[in-house]
């Protein structure tokens, strides 16, 4: 699943201004038969997120939240059995679970005194039920469900299929006989920068075209797609780090890659969309 | 002079009798009573001898040898990147080296006064009437006078006169530029008090001395010929009579070589170059070096440039130098005379020089024999030497011990060095990507993001780790250029050549080949700050951080003098096949290792320590110089590099420290070498440069290339502009200083081969440039490489050292000392080795058992505390305090367990180390010595530091029970609950979540008419997620608490209907039998599989029974079966359902549903003991349900 920055864009090019629902994947995977469905879905939500991270300020000016509030009203006032929150993300073009937010703050500070804080919001979007207005609760709920890109739901999704990778790629070093340690007992023996793994004794990973192989320390397991964006802010913030303690190190991307991106191969960060086969062992052993 | 080398050339005099009369002064009894005579008329000449054959030499070769091509980075602000040296014009005095035409101009009271401050103690020796009849003011006392030898070769005028400038051009073109063979000796025209006529090559010429005491050799006269204010007394040169300056003796001399020459020019058949006057412009001169070819047959004049070859060689003792005459032939001619004689340095060469000297066609023209020798000597040779470049930057890797939360003074330090780790390696990614690129500018490009991140560094602690990190990277980066000299002490080796692929080795050499530098700046570059290096400099001077200097100072004094005292190999007396003994590379290696880091350290220290009086120029006038000196002089230094160079030289390891410290003072600022503390080193150096000889060895000397490493780095360090020639007219009292221990002949490191060639030519990459103009030579491209061979300074000895202090420890540690001294020196190092790691594991193995379990402890007591004093437990501080005195005392048997380790593993080790055939005594001895040493690293360590050590580790076990007290603390505890067997087939979290998540949103809506969900499906889904949660391979909490959330949503859909079914338009209801078995479903993985609680309360919340009111005729049969289920199978307790349901009443509901409501509740309550019946009764009336909830 490693595409050409060509195929990328051709699959990007045909997301704009797809809304997150499910029906949209399915056509997205109708368009697209031979990826894997994993890399689209991964495709899509960063591109959508790219998209929201554009928009977001113009759906957050006081004018916007204004009038967004009142066609709320108008319509549950209307219809209040209605998607009336949902449509209006949508036809805003903004994410349901965000335009949801929006909407619940915005009735907080109306029907409460002091203004919600954050984490309230966070519970009533959580757990919709907490929301004092049935028919409120009812719109979010609807939008949480029906964002395919944003709300708790989603984000608990995203970070179990994070979870099953890491769990993944700690089996798989176990297979191989590898030892590690896992960010958790970096964690505890203080390190300020944990990635998920370390090696013990470093390996040396060959590659097909290179003479040499490439020395990793260690192993981050990266359950998305990695385009220009989400790869330049985890080089920033993750791996550039790794390799300034640790020394070279594998990215793997489970649901592939830009191809282009693979350029850190010398300087010591090497991308990878699977655990990779040739992997040569420090031999303790005397011949 | 010319009447000296015109009686040579007539053989009036032998050459062995004209070097010596060069070299002393005294005649000799084996002299030739005719000889003698006819040079002791010209004695007072004798120091202008030298100086005067070079620029002879050259400007001979200069008409006929091609132009060499200009080294540019010998303009010092091109290359030193100093900042003090960048912009200003470099010190007018110090010609050569400096600036070829340096834009002061002549100012004649600097000039007069300059000179006469360095004179004071130049004259001395035999012969004082004659000299001191020079007159102080002439040149000659420039030439004469006991004048080192460097000095003479470098310094065409006094230090303080920038007189000299422009004159330089009105000199007839010279041979390649000048400032690589600028003249020796200046020869002013006649009018005193202007300008001389050249420069003089810094290179320092000495000559052989066969006398014990050092004496003379030559120097270049004071440049500008300051008219002599005392008239001269008793001079009874021809040349010289009566004239006060000295220059008009030169002056004539050269008039006199000029018609000799054309008179011989004459009489040569085939000049190939016409005879040109001095002044008259030359013809094109553009290197071709290859224009002409060089034929032995047609040299002019044989027997006499092979004696001129002969005297220039002896003067030069060991020097290497190229020039001369008519034609081409003669040049090459003389040059492979010299070459000849000098054939013991050129053997000592590396490999790949040998070579191509073995190849040159022209060489083997010339002298077969020569070229034979070189042949052999390229066969005989292992000196391999790389030129290639540091690989790219690997940072310093993170180290828990030193690194961690625990070493910082708070949590915001912490982090902040976190960001500054990376803003750091950003910054140096950023330097490696660009600074090639023409038009970067570390401080445009990095400048303000490095102040940045140095701002942040508040806290003293901060700035240690910061300069920790800093001196780590750089000693990474910049120690080993080419990887020669391998890894960082202490630093894991490089993984790649352990694994050791001859491909690598291959490749290496390969790129070696295409990126090696194509010249280091010349023969005598200035102190520059190469690749990596420079990032560093710039790094310092951007940050322009007064603290951080400092620091980084303090560290950097601290790693120098723990380098420069660490035990390097020991001779081992025993082993004749030292050399080829395995454990040599090794020993030369880690000596390599620890050279190169000192002197990257030491150059540094330099830099940063004298950075804030670095200027681009030498105070103008006395008085301001004065007030400097006094001021300067309150500073203590740096560090006491005095003491470690006189320590060094005691101990016989002035090949360690010597090279080190030369780096440090080539970048002191003008001052430093007149204070008297620096001005002691530099005598110092003076006299052991004077007191090495590279054509003497014998038993007990320092070691050929030991000595030709420390005569080409002092070469080196005397030729840097910031360091003035008055330095080396020394006072003759100090000259005593090391010849008294001249006569010890304990071993040290002097005497030990520990320098080869790579080392030799790591540190003095100009060596290599022989190596380079060959190169180019062969590939016919004349252009680029420049640069011309180095000249190596030797000169007269007398051997170094001194007895090493002997240290009183105590009775236990010298019959250590001693046991160690007749044994092979891996046996001590093998045995402080072990001592050293299982000192430091033994210190880690009682924090991992009896530290841990005093922590264990004192969670318990904490944990009873807790329960008996209540949640809050009191003040964290407080409860610190009473567990610590309950346990602090207790850390008393970390000695006793300490020494009981240290005692049960250090044998083992020290026997698997060693050799098997150790002899037992040895043996034993080794392994008590190490479990001595052992002990008292680790109970030094603990008894110091156990007590804190408990304290801290028990203060974070508190910090972390009393969290855990807080919110969740289930969760921790058994997740991963699978069998053995289990293979983890069943499908993925994510995965389910997302699937309900769109039976969910199916459910919600909106949907398009076609979509629904198949019964089966549902069925399938909780089938799925029964497994997953059994399996819990890939589950995390987060993931079952959603899981367990949906679940309860969709159990809510099910009661009221409210999933979409697919199938036939009129049915798109579940089945109640269906629906059942569902809910069923959900009941049985609530109650045994989810291992989180799950929110079932959530079915009775307004939102989701509302659901029930949407749907027409309303369904309550299966709410009332799942509430009586769930208080079936324990899930709820029927107080918890009846609470929810009369929360149920606050809620506005419409009339009917209020209604149908309360019946429910009134139902649920009715019956509790039967369920079953109920349920039937419930199943009975589906017909019509809203009536029988009625009725009932």
């Amino acid at each position: 699943m490693i595409l050409t920055k060509a195929q990328y864009d051709e699959i990007a090019q045909c997301l704009v201004s797809v809304p997150p629902t499910r029906q949209s994947l399915r056509k997205l995977k109708q368009r697209f038969p031979s990826q894997s469905q994993a890399t689209l879905l991964s495709i899509f939500s960063q591109e959508y997120q790219k998209h929201i991270k554009r928009t977001h300020a113009k759906h957050h000016t006081s004018e916007a939240i204004e009038s967004y509030y009142q066609r709320y009203l108008n319509g549950v006032g209307e219809n209040g059995a209605a998607p009336v929150l949902l449509e209006l993300a949508n036809e805003v073009d903004y994410a349901p679970s965000l335009m949801a937010r929006i909407i619940l703050e915005r009735f907080l500070q109306e029907h409460e005194e002091a203004p919600p804080s954050k984490s309230v919001i966070n519970s009533m979007l959580r757990d919709p039920s907490q929301i004092p207005d049935g028919v409120l609760a009812n719109q979010v709920y609807q939008c949480i469900v029906n964002d395919c890109c944003y709300g708790p739901l989603v984000d608990c999704i995203k970070h179990a299929i994070g979870h099953e990778h890491e769990v993944l790629l700690r089996d798989l070093l176990l297979e191989k006989n590898l030892s590690f340690l896992d960010e958790d007992q970096l964690r505890a023996r203080g390190y300020d920068k944990t990635p998920d793994f370390i090696l013990q004794v470093p390996v040396v990973m060959l590659c097909s075209l290179a003479v040499e192989g490439h020395i990793i320390h260690w192993i981050e397991s990266k359950a998305s797609f990695g385009d220009e964006c989400s790869h330049h802010a985890y080089l920033h913030d993750q791996f550039w780090s790794y390799w300034n303690r640790f020394g070279p190190g594998l990215v793997i991307y489970w649901y592939g890659f830009i191809q282009e991106l693979d350029c850190n191969r010398e300087r010591g960060i090497l991308l990878h969309a699977c655990f990779p086969t040739d992997i040569v062992t420090l031999c303790h052993s005397v011949a | 002079m010319a009447a000296v080398l015109e009686s040579l050339l007539r053989e009036e005099l032998s050459v062995a009798v004209a070097v010596r009369w060069i070299a002393r002064s005294a005649q000799s009894s084996e002299d030739d009573p005719r000889e003698a005579a006819a040079l002791s008329s010209l004695r007072p000449l004798r120091k202008e001898f030298v100086p005067f054959l070079l620029n002879f030499l050259r400007e001979q070769s200069s008409r006929v040898l091609p132009q060499g091509p200009p080294t540019p980075a010998k303009a010092p602000g091109s290359s030193t990147g100093l900042p003090g040296r960048s912009g200003g014009p470099p010190r007018g005095g110090r010609g050569a080296r400096n600036q070829l035409f340096p834009p002061i101009e002549a100012s004649s009271a600097t000039a007069a006064d300059a000179p006469s401050a360095r004179r004071g103690g130049r004259r001395r020796g035999p012969g004082p009437a004659r000299e001191r009849g020079r007159g102080p003011g002439g040149l000659e006392e420039g030439v004469s006078g006991e004048c080192l030898p460097w000095a003479g070769g470098r310094r065409p005028r006094s230090s303080g006169s920038p007189s000299s400038p422009s004159l330089a051009r009105s000199d007839p073109p010279n041979l390649s530029n000048l400032e690589e063979f600028p003249p020796v000796g200046s020869v002013p025209p006649g009018s005193a008090g202007t300008k001389p006529s050249r420069r003089i090559n810094p290179t320092p010429v000495s000559e052989e001395r066969s006398l014990s005491k050092p004496k003379t050799c030559f120097t270049s006269p004071p440049i500008s010929c300051v008219p002599s204010s005392q008239p001269s007394v008793l001079d009874t040169s021809p040349w010289g009579h009566g004239i006060p300056s000295g220059c008009r003796s030169l002056q004539e001399e050269r008039e006199m070589l000029r018609k000799e020459r054309s008179k011989q020019l004459q009489q040569s058949p085939t000049p190939a170059c016409p005879t040109l006057e001095p002044g008259s412009p030359h013809p094109s001169r553009t290197g071709h070096l290859t224009a002409e070819p060089a034929d032995p047959t047609r040299v002019s004049s044989r027997h006499r440039l092979e004696l001129v070859a002969l005297v220039y060689s002896s003067c030069i003792a060991d020097s290497l130098e190229s020039p001369l005459f008519q034609s081409v032939h003669d040049c090459v001619f003389f040059a492979v005379q010299v070459l000849e004689h000098q054939f013991h340095v050129l053997s000592h060469l590396d490999k790949g020089t040998l070579k191509l000297l073995a190849e040159n066609e022209r060489l083997l023209c010339f002298s077969p024999a020569l070229q034979g020798r070189l042949r052999a000597a390229y066969e005989g040779s292992v000196a391999k030497v790389s030129l290639a470049m540091p690989p790219s930057a690997q940072a310093v890797s993170f180290q828990p011990e030193t690194d961690n939360r625990a070493n910082f003074s708070s949590d915001r330090a912490f982090h902040t060095f976190k960001k500054q780790r990376d803003v750091f390696y950003e910054v140096l990614r950023e330097w490696e990507d660009r600074h090639e690129e023409p038009g970067w500018d570390f401080e445009k490009g990095l400048g303000s993001r490095i102040r940045a991140m140095m701002g942040q560094l508040s806290a003293a602690c901060s700035h240690s780790h910061f300069v920790r990190l800093f001196q780590k990277q750089l000693l990474q980066m910049c120690q080993s250029p080419g990887g020669a000299g391998g890894t960082v002490l202490g630093e894991a080796p490089d993984v790649l050549n352990m694994l050791g692929a001859d491909k690598l080795g291959r490749l290496r050499r390969l790129q070696e080949r295409l990126v090696a530098p194509q010249s280091s700046g010349g023969p005598c570059p200035p102190p520059t700050f190469p690749g990596c290096q420079g990032f560093f400099r710039d790094f310092i001077l951007s940050a322009s951080s007064f603290q951080f200097n400092q620091h980084l100072m303090d560290s950097l004094s601290l790693k120098i003098r723990e380098l420069n005292s660490l035990a390097l190999p020991q001779p081992e007396p025993s082993d004749e096949d030292g050399e080829s003994d395995v454990d040599w590379q090794g020993e030369r290696r880690q000596f390599a290792v620890v050279l190169l880091s000192l002197r990257l350290l030491a150059k540094f220290l330099g830099f940063v320590a004298f950075l804030p009086y670095r200027g681009p120029e030498p105070p103008p006038t006395r008085e301001l110089q004065d007030s400097i000196l006094s001021l300067r002089s309150q500073v203590p230094p740096v560090l006491d590099v005095r003491a470690l160079l006189q320590q060094g030289l005691r101990a016989r390891r002035a090949v360690l420290t010597v090279p080190w410290l030369v780096e440090f003072l080539s970048l002191a600022d003008h001052i430093v070498p007149m204070l008297d503390y620096y001005r002691s080193i530099f005598t110092l150096l003076l006299h052991l440069h004077r007191s090495l000889v590279l054509s003497k060895e014998s038993e007990g000397e320092m070691c050929f290339l030991n000595k030709l490493l420390l005569l080409a780095v002092l070469g080196w360090l005397f030729q840097i502009p910031t360091v003035p020639e008055d330095l080396f007219f020394l006072e003759e009292g100090q000259l005593d200083v090391f010849e008294v221990d001249t006569v010890a002949s304990e071993h040290g490191l002097d005497s030990m081969p520990v320098v080869d060639q790579q080392l030799l030519y790591t540190c003095c990459p100009y060596i290599g440039e022989l190596r380079k103009l060959l190169a180019s030579w062969v590939s016919g491209s004349s252009g680029r490489s420049g640069g011309l061979v180095r000249k190596i300074t030797p000169t007269t000895t007398t051997g170094l050292g001194a007895q090493p202090p002997q240290t009183t420890q105590g009775l236990q540690a010298q019959l250590a000392q001693a046991f160690f001294h007749n044994q092979p020196p891996s046996l001590r190092r093998t045995v402080e080795f072990v001592a050293e790691r299982i000192g430091s594991n033994c210190v880690k193995h009682i924090k991992a058992t009896l530290v841990a379990e005093l922590v264990r402890q004192a969670e318990s007591l904490l944990q009873e505390q807790l329960v008996t004093q209540g949640q809050e437990g009191g003040d964290p501080a407080q409860l610190l305090e009473i567990l610590c005195s309950q346990l602090c005392p207790h850390g008393a048997q970390a000695l006793t367990q300490g020494r009981e380790f240290c005692q049960k593993k250090s044998p083992g080790a020290v026997r698997a180390l060693l050799p098997e055939e150790t002899p037992a005594a040895v043996l034993s001895s080794a392994e008590n010595i190490a479990v001595s040493l052992a002990t008292e690293k680790a109970c030094a360590w603990l008894s110091a530091n156990i007590t804190a050590l408990i304290r801290r580790e028990v203060k974070a076990a508190v910090s972390r029970t009393l969290r855990a007290q807080g919110p969740e603390p289930a969760a921790r505890g058994e997740r991963r609950g699978c069998s053995r067997a289990c293979e983890h087939h069943a499908p993925l979290p994510s995965h389910l979540i997302s699937e309900i998540k769109d039976v969910l949103s199916l459910a919600v809506g909106p949907r398009d008419p076609e979509e629904g969900v198949a019964p089966e499906y549902l069925e399938q889904l909780l089938g799925q997620l029964g497994q997953m949660l059994r399996c819990r391979q890939f589950l995390c909490p987060p993931a079952e608490q959603h899981l367990a959330k949906c679940s309860v949503e969709l159990a809510s859909l099910l009661v009221a209907d409210q999933i979409p079914i697919l199938g036939p338009p009129a049915q798109h209801q579940l089945e109640r039998g269906q629906a059942r078995r569902l809910l069923l479903m959900l009941l049985s993985l609530w109650k045994d599989d989810f291992q989180v609680p799950v929110p079932l309360q959530l079915l009775l919340r307004p939102r989701n029974v509302a659901l029930l009111a949407d749907t027409r005729p309303r369904e309550w049969d299966l709410l009332l079966f799942l509430l009586r289920e769930l208080v079936e199978k324990g899930l709820m307790r029927r107080m918890e359902i009846e609470a929810c349901l009369g929360s149920l009443h606050e809620t506005q509901w419409p009339g009917d549903f209020s209604e149908e409501l309360a019946t429910l509740f009134n139902l649920f309550l009715a019956e509790p003991h039967v369920p079953e019946h109920q349920l039937r009764a419930c199943e009975l009336v589906q017909p019509n349900r809203g009536t029988v909830l009625a009725q009932s």
